[in-house]
């Protein structure tokens, strides 16, 4: 080894992937593609809010989804037979989140030149897809009832990176500790601007709302 | 493991420094992590020790790790107050609307290298 010299760098570690992401969103911008990237822990009825969001968006917008997952195919499987939407599976391999670069591979893969709305559903994780921006449109969180109220004061970034808080599984808000006007006040703390949904992906609860604001986010994107 | 990622990242940068500045060898690699970045610098070294061997610009790199300090700023009383102590509320008037003014960094600060 030769003598060292001292480099500084001085660059976020981000820096990179926050500029291939605003390169991604202006690209879809142009193309009048919606990218929505949806997180969430695992388990807070991500799939299920999508088949329902889907369904009734459908015949309004082409969609299509991409499921991210370290492995397996089953949240795919889920899309593919509940909806008729174009679906593909993207593998993490081990990490915890998608990048821009991963979510730009994805795109192409599922082919944007015919979608009017790219939903991605991200690694169920609460702390490393809020680091990484995918290049997305809009950014919804899911938080689900048997989680508690206390999720944003526990992991606030999410709530700060979020444009849309959806609250899931309220029909079995009688069961749990869950206090709605708490985890509102708590998310509001964290991001003032926030919209939330309460809504029941098992029956059907809320999901209008939560649907006509989107709905009202593509069309002002691809106009 | 969100540490992975980073790692992943920090690599690609450091191909494009070398490329711009020529460099074959990268010696080590000091790193600025944010007290509140909720990065744990022992995942972030085992991730380094695991991912450098792929690369032989920084096979033998060391990484170096500077711990920045929190700091909260609260919009009520115009004072800043150590985040990891005190938390979201102002300790002075305990006021609610603070926000963070450092603590949330992860920076490649410089690298040694030839």
């Amino acid at each position: 080894m030769g003598d060292m010299k001292i480099i500084e760098v001085k660059q976020s570690v981000f820096a990179n992937n926050d500029a291939d992401a605003e390169k991604l969103r202006s690209r879809l911008k142009e193309e009048k593609t919606f990218l929505l990237n949806v997180m969430s822990s695992p388990g807070s009825g991500k799939t299920s809010t999508l088949v329902h969001t889907i369904n009734e968006l459908g015949r309004e917008f082409r969609i299509g989804v991409m499921e991210a997952d370290i492995d397996s195919d089953v949240d795919a499987v889920t899309i593919a037979e509940k909806t008729t939407a174009k679906t593909i599976q993207l593998h993490t391999g081990g990490m915890c989140h998608l990048d821009a670069d991963m979510t730009r591979q994805g795109l192409k893969e599922l082919g944007t030149g015919e979608i009017d709305l790219a939903i991605l559903e991200n690694v169920g994780n609460l702390v490393c897809p809020a680091e990484f921006d995918t290049g997305a449109s809009k950014n919804v969180m899911i938080l689900s009832v048997p989680e508690g109220h206390d999720k944003p004061l526990k992991y606030p970034l999410i709530f700060t990176v979020c444009d849309a808080l959806i609250i899931n599984k309220i029909d079995v808000l009688p069961y749990f500790d869950f206090d709605m006007e708490k985890v509102m006040e708590y998310a509001h703390r964290r991001n003032p601007n926030l919209k939330i949904f309460p809504i029941s992906a098992k029956t059907g609860e809320g999901i209008k709302e939560w649907c006509d604001w989107l709905a009202k986010e593509v069309k002002a994107w691809n106009r | 493991m969100h540490e992975l990622g980073i790692i992943v990242h920090i690599t690609r940068t450091l191909q494009e420094a070398a490329k711009e500045n020529q460099l074959t060898q990268i010696g080590s690699v000091t790193l600025e992590i944010g007290e509140v970045s909720g990065i744990v610098p022992e995942f972030l070294t085992d991730c380094w020790e695991y991912y450098r061997k792929k690369f032989p610009l920084i096979e033998d790199s060391e990484l170096k790790i500077e711990t920045l300090p929190a700091v909260t700023f609260c919009e009520n009383c115009e004072k800043t107050y150590p985040t990891v102590q005190f938390g979201k509320q102002c300790p002075y008037c305990q006021s609610g609307s603070t926000y963070l003014l450092k603590g949330n960094e992860c920076n490649i600060k410089e690298i040694e290298a030839c």
